[in-house]
């Protein structure tokens, strides 16, 4: 499989908020909102721009890239333990 | 992670694709594939594995650990129109079953294509129900767990 080239990735968005909107609202605001828990079953993952490691490489992924497929979005607490 | 790993061609088989998320830094993600993935799993992890510096995505999706700083265990399986249809969150020190993880995946497959619905336990072949007026009170009938 071909590297990823990306030696030194831009840094990743991180949460992708919904509306244009909540992009222009000033940035004290931006941050209280994205720091409210919103995901509940049956209702749109929120979208969101990170980072990655793959194939030997870095490169910024977003959940939106995989539209159209279904997804698994595995969390867990870091590498390097033991579970 | 390696146990998703392992079961990734299968995953890979019903269309389903994985990202794995820490708060460590891609970088260490590399590390940690190059000394301890790729001797656990043949060929190391084959999905991206993403980095949530400052937990800011896992607040959101709830399973960021104020105190502790680190995302706790969170699943999340998100559909083609990317609703979430299913989630498990689990504190650290207990591992997920991928084994549940891939049932799920075939009965929400299963009631999308079908609008059927899958009781208690289902797996692929057996029994499912159609829901409406008639059978109402009547799933003792055809079905018992």
């Amino acid at each position: 499989m071909a590297k990823e080239k990306e030696g030194c990735v831009k840094p990743a968005l991180g949460p992708i908020s919904g509306s244009e909107a909540d992009e222009s609202s000033v940035v004290q605001t931006a941050t209280q909102k994205e720091d409210k828990m919103s995901v509940s079953v049956g209702k749109p993952a929120p979208d969101f721009e990170a980072s990655a490691y793959l194939n030997g490489g870095f490169k910024n992924i977003k959940l939106s890239d995989y539209k159209k497929k279904w997804v698994v979005v595995c969390f867990y607490p870091g590498d390097f333990t033991f579970v | 992670m390696s146990a998703v790993a392992a079961r990734y061609d299968e995953l890979k088989s019903l269309g389903v694709e994985v990202l794995s998320m820490s708060t460590d830094s891609q970088f260490v993600h590399k590390m940690w594939q190059e000394e301890e993935l790729s001797k656990m799993v043949k060929g190391g992890v084959p999905f991206p594995m993403l980095s949530d510096a400052g937990g800011r995505i896992g607040r959101i999706y709830g399973v960021y650990d104020e105190e502790a700083g680190v995302n706790v265990r969170g699943r999340f399986l998100i559909d083609p129109d990317g609703v979430i249809q299913a989630m498990e969150i689990l504190s650290p020190p207990v591992g997920r079953n991928v084994e549940e993880l891939i049932r799920q995946i075939k009965a929400f497959q299963h009631v999308r294509k079908t609008g059927e619905a899958t009781p208690s336990g289902w797996q692929p072949g057996k029994t499912t129900l159609k829901p409406g007026p008639d059978l109402v009170g009547k799933v003792w009938e055809v079905w018992k767990p």
